[in-house]
C-alpha cells in the first residue's frame, strides 16, 4: 500500500508531539502470577521475582526502541501483576510485606517505573488472604518505592463491603502516619477493571491471559489546542472536534500497542482511551474545560463540560482501536493537573464539585491532599460516597486521598515528578464515626439484577 | 522500510543540497519531497525508502541528528507508519 504524502498532516503530528505534549502515557505489561503460589513465602517470592524478570526483561528496551523509531514519547513502561492476595493465599505467612519487597526488586531489575497489583478484591467479603494483604499495605507501600496497591471495596453486582470501607480508612490513616507518599500509591476502587494500564490502580485481573500488553494514551494538550480554534462555536462543533482529535491520539496508541505486542510476542490487550494530564503547563484537563468557556474549573457548568469531554473522547477513540478497555475517559487527578491545582488553590474547585465530576468521567477522587489530622472514619465516609456513585452508576470510581501529615488547608504537599504537588483541600466537619462503624454490606442496587 | 525525514531550520542557502547529500551517502532513496516556509523558518519533509541503507534505524537517526546539528538544522527521522495511522481511517 502506498502512502499518500501530505506535509500538513506530518507537520501537525510533529507539532502535537513537540508542542502539545502528545505522548503514549504508558505501555503496561500484565503478568499473571497465579502459578507462583507456594506454601513457603520465600519460595513464592522467588517464583514471583523470576517470572516478572523473565516476562518483562525486554519491555523497557522494546518500549524505548519504538519510541525512537516512531518519534513518539512513551513516558512510562510498567508492569501489572495478578492481585497479590490471590497469589499469596496459599502462603502460610501472616505478613505479605516480603512479597511487596520482591515486587519492588523485580520492578527495579526490569527497569520499569511502577509495578501494580499489591491488591485485594473484597467487594463482597474478605478472604483470610485479603485481610493479610490489607494489613500489610501501610508497610508495603512505605517500605517500597515502586509498588502500587489497590483494593476493590464495591461493585454494582455485589454492593459495597462497608467493613472494607472502614478498614481502608484506617489503612490510609496508618500509611499517612508513616509516609504520606505511600497513600499516593494506593487506590480504593468500586467496580475496578481488570485491564487498566494506568497506575496506581493497575492490576492483572483473573480473566486476563498469561501475559498481555495494554497501552494508555494521553493528550489533553492536543485536545486543548484543537478546541482553541473553535471559540464561540456551538457544542456540536466542540464534541466533533474532540472526537476527531481523540481518534488521532488513539490511532497512535493502537499502533504502539500492536508494535509492542509483535516485538515482545505478547498478545495485545486493550488501548485505554484516557486523557491523563501531567503537571506540565498545557497538559491539563482543567484547561480544556476552561477553553470551553468556564472562567475557572470547578464553577457551575464544569460537570456538563466534563461530561461532554469524556463522552467525545470515547466516541472518537473507539473507532481508532480494535480493542478499547481499561478506564477510558478523562482523568481528574488534582495534583497532576496544573489547571486543577490552580483552581483548588483559588478555592474555586471544591471536593464536592470533584465528587460531582466523578459521576461523569472515569475514575474518581484522585490525588487529593486532605488535612493531616483527618480521621480514619472521615476518610472511610469519603470512600463510601465515591463507591456509591460507582455502584449506582455502573462505572468505575476510585479514591486516592493523601492526608498531608502536619499540614492544614491552604498549605501544599509536594510528591515530585509525575505525581505533582497538591494544595490541602478542606473536608466537611462533623463525624461519620457511627455511620462507618456499622459495617456490613450495602446491598447491590436493583439494576444489578439484569439477568 | 519507509520513513519520514523532517528538517527544520532558519532559511538559508544549500539546506536541501546538504540534507539530500547526507541521504545519498547512506544509500537512501527519496520518494517524495515537500518544502515550505513558515514565517522565517524552513520546513522540509521527505518520504524516503531505507531498503538499501546500511545503518540500523537507531544509528541512522543519531547520525542524521548529529550531521544536522553541525549546520544548526533539526533533522528527524520517524517511521512513516505513525503518520499514516494518525491521519488515515
Amino acid at each position: 500500500m502506498s502512502y499518500s504524502f501530505d506535509s500538513r498532516e506530518i507537520l501537525q503530528t510533529i507539532e502535537m508531539i513537540d508542542q502539545q505534549h502528545l505522548d503514549v502515557r504508558t505501555v503496561t505489561m500484565g503478568v499473571s502470577l497465579l502459578d507462583c503460589a507456594d506454601p513457603s513465602m520465600a519460595r513464592c517470592c522467588e517464583k514471583v521475582y523470576d517470572k516478572i524478570c523473565r516476562k518483562a526483561s525486554r519491555l523497557v528496551e522494546t518500549g524505548c526502541a519504538i519510541e525512537r523509531e516512531f518519534g513518539i514519547p512513551i513516558v512510562n513502561k510498567r508492569v501489572s501483576v495478578s492481585p497479590v492476595s490471590l497469589v499469596a493465599a496459599a502462603c502460610e505467612a501472616e505478613d505479605y510485606v516480603p512479597l511487596a519487597l520482591t515486587l519492588d526488586r523485580a520492578a527495579k531489575a526490569v527497569g520499569v517505573n511502577f509495578i501494580g497489583g499489591f491488591s485485594a478484591l473484597c467487594h463482597k467479603g474478605f478472604t483470610e488472604s485479603d485481610r493479610k494483604l490489607i494489613a500489610s499495605l501501610p508497610r508495603a507501600l512505605t517500605e517500597t518505592e515502586l509498588v502500587c496497591g489497590s483494593v476493590n471495596v464495591g461493585s454494582t453486582k455485589a454492593g459495597i463491603n462497608m467493613d472494607a470501607v472502614a478498614l481502608m480508612g484506617r489503612v490510609i490513616r496508618e500509611t499517612a502516619d508513616i509516609d504520606p507518599m505511600g497513600c499516593a500509591k494506593l487506590v480504593v476502587f468500586c467496580n475496578a477493571v481488570e485491564d487498566n494500564p494506568f497506575m496506581a490502580g493497575a492490576f492483572h485481573g483473573v480473566g486476563e491471559p498469561e501475559c498481555v500488553i495494554n497501552v494508555g494514551v494521553s493528550g489533553p494538550g492536543v485536545v486543548a489546542h484543537a478546541l482553541k480554534a473553535c471559540k464561540g462555536e456551538p457544542f456540536d462543533v466542540v464534541a466533533e472536534t474532540i472526537k476527531r482529535t481523540a481518534f488521532k491520539i488513539t490511532r497512535m496508541g493502537q499502533l504502539v500497542a500492536r508494535e509492542a505486542s509483535k516485538r515482545l510476542d505478547v498478545p495485545f490487550g486493550v488501548v485505554d482511551l484516557s486523557l491523563a494530564p501531567t503537571p506540565a503547563v498545557g497538559d491539563s484537563v482543567a484547561e480544556i474545560l476552561e477553553i470551553m468557556g468556564l472562567e475557572t474549573c470547578g464553577i457551575h457548568g464544569t460537570t456538563a463540560a466534563l461530561a461532554l469531554l469524556n463522552d467525545a473522547v470515547k466516541k472518537g477513540g473507539v473507532m481508532a482501536s480494535s480493542h478499547v478497555g481499561g478506564l477510558s475517559g478523562a482523568f481528574i487527578p488534582v495534583s497532576e493537573d496544573a489547571g486543577m491545582i490552580a483552581a483548588a488553590e483559588k478555592g474555586v474547585l471544591s471536593l464536592d464539585k470533584l465528587e460531582a465530576m466523578t459521576c461523569v468521567c472515569s475514575v474518581g477522587l484522585d490525588m487529593i491532599a486532605v488535612p493531616g489530622d483527618t480521621s480514619a472514619s472521615t476518610l472511610s465516609a469519603v470512600i463510601a460516597d465515591e463507591a456509591a456513585i460507582g455502584m449506582v452508576n455502573n462505572k468505575t470510581t476510585a479514591v486516592r486521598l493523601i492526608p498531608a501529615a502536619g499540614r492544614q488547608v491552604g498549605e501544599r504537599i509536594d510528591f515530585g515528578g509525575l505525581l505533582g504537588s497538591a494544595p490541602v483541600m478542606p473536608l466537611h466537619g462533623g463525624s461519620s464515626e457511627e455511620f462507618v462503624a456499622r459495617g456490613g454490606r450495602i446491598p447491590a442496587p436493583l439494576h444489578a439484577l439484569k439477568n | 522500510m519507509k520513513a519520514i525525514v523532517s528538517v527544520f531550520a532558519h532559511d538559508a542557502k544549500g539546506i536541501t543540497a546538504y540534507v539530500t547529500g547526507l541521504l545519498a551517502e547512506q544509500d537512501i532513496n527519496i520518494l517524495d519531497i515537500s518544502q515550505t516556509l513558515m514565517q522565517e523558518y524552513f520546513a522540509m519533509i521527505m518520504l524516503v525508502d531505507l531498503a538499501e541503507c546500511p545503518l540500523p534505524f537507531d544509528e541512522l537517526a543519531r547520525w542524521l541528528r548529529e550531521k544536522g546539528e553541525e549546520r544548526t538544522l533539526a533533522v528527524h527521522i520517524q517511521r512513516q507508519d505513525i503518520f499514516e495511522a494518525m491521519h488515515r481511517v
